[in-house]
């Protein structure tokens, strides 16, 4: 999978981009869509809440497994929104997941209350963590996290305001 | 090997005697990172680690896991088992650590899960 960064507008504006290129053409359409989902599931994550984190994606892969997609496919949604949904719960004030199924993909968006993201290209290397103790204790903070959804996701979309609040955008393609 | 024979071996104490303990166990990874977790584990797995929070459980949501083995004789809490029970997997406590347990496992010819 190639990996593209579109845009690193200053300190303050950042974007990251990764596209999976069998689906290059499509990313415009995808963003811009406005069809309806077949299927929305919506998410509340709270600040340091690691007793329900990782609810919204369980609960996620189970409606996906009712459509019966391939289970190899249905592990990496899974793994990508898991890993999406702790940064939320580790990183920021809180926030919230909303998956919308359609007949051929998910797009998961991820969006939180900030604090924003201080540096995206350190945020992307393998290893490196900004974790508070609480959050390694618990098994967290190992800085594989954004790397592991980038590996999963045919496209992953990463907006960060520093001091405001960062949205990522998680799509897998069933097929 | 099943996952009753495992506990034979490592000395270990079931604490979901109710769940099913006679499932063959393929393959296992031991790890006291969530992500490593996730990004190494492709195929039905046993997992050994230190964790005893209630994220550890969360992952078998995410990717399939046939039991976990809690090493250096952690106790995960009635929570956590309780968990575990309603997801019909199987939990085992052992004092050995999570090198020795490994080492046993091994020895007993327990393969390494694999991670590509």
């Amino acid at each position: 999978m190639r990996v593209c960064v579109v845009a690193r507008l200053s300190n303050i504006m950042a974007e990251y981009l990764k596209v999976n290129p069998d689906y290059q053409d499509r990313v415009k359409e995808l963003f811009e869509n406005d069809t309806k989902p077949e299927i929305t599931l919506e998410f509340e994550i709270e600040e340091h809440d690691f007793i329900n984190s990782g609810k919204g994606s369980a609960e996620l892969k189970l409606t996906i497994k009712r459509l019966g997609v391939d289970p190899a496919i249905m592990r990496r949604i899974a793994i990508a929104a898991y890993e999406a949904e702790i940064n939320i719960a580790a990183h920021s004030r809180g926030g919230a997941m909303r998956s919308n199924i359609f007949p051929d993909y998910v797009h998961i968006v991820f969006k939180d209350m900030g604090p924003g993201i201080d540096d995206l290209e350190q945020a992307m290397t393998p290893g490196f963590s900004t974790a508070i103790d609480l959050v390694r204790e618990m098994g967290f903070g190992a800085g594989l996290g954004l790397p592991n959804i980038e590996r999963n996701a045919d496209i992953m979309k990463l907006d960060s305001e520093k001091n405001k609040s960062t949205q990522l955008d998680v799509i897998v393609f069933f097929q | 090997m099943t996952l009753r024979e495992l506990a034979v071996k490592l000395e270990g104490e079931i604490l979901t005697p109710d769940v099913n303990l006679d499932t063959e166990v393929p393959c296992a990874f031991s790890s006291d990172l969530i992500s490593d977790i996730l990004m190494c584990t492709k195929e039905s797995t046993l997992l050994l680690t230190g964790l005893t929070n209630p994220q550890v459980i969360r992952l078998s949501d995410m990717i399939d896991l046939v039991g976990i083995i809690f090493v250096r004789g952690k106790k995960p809490n009635a929570e956590l088992i309780e968990m575990a029970v309603e997801r019909g997997l199987p939990l085992i406590s052992t004092s050995n650590t999570m090198y020795m347990s490994s080492g046993i496992l091994y020895h007993a010819g327990l393969r390494s899960c694999k991670i590509k």
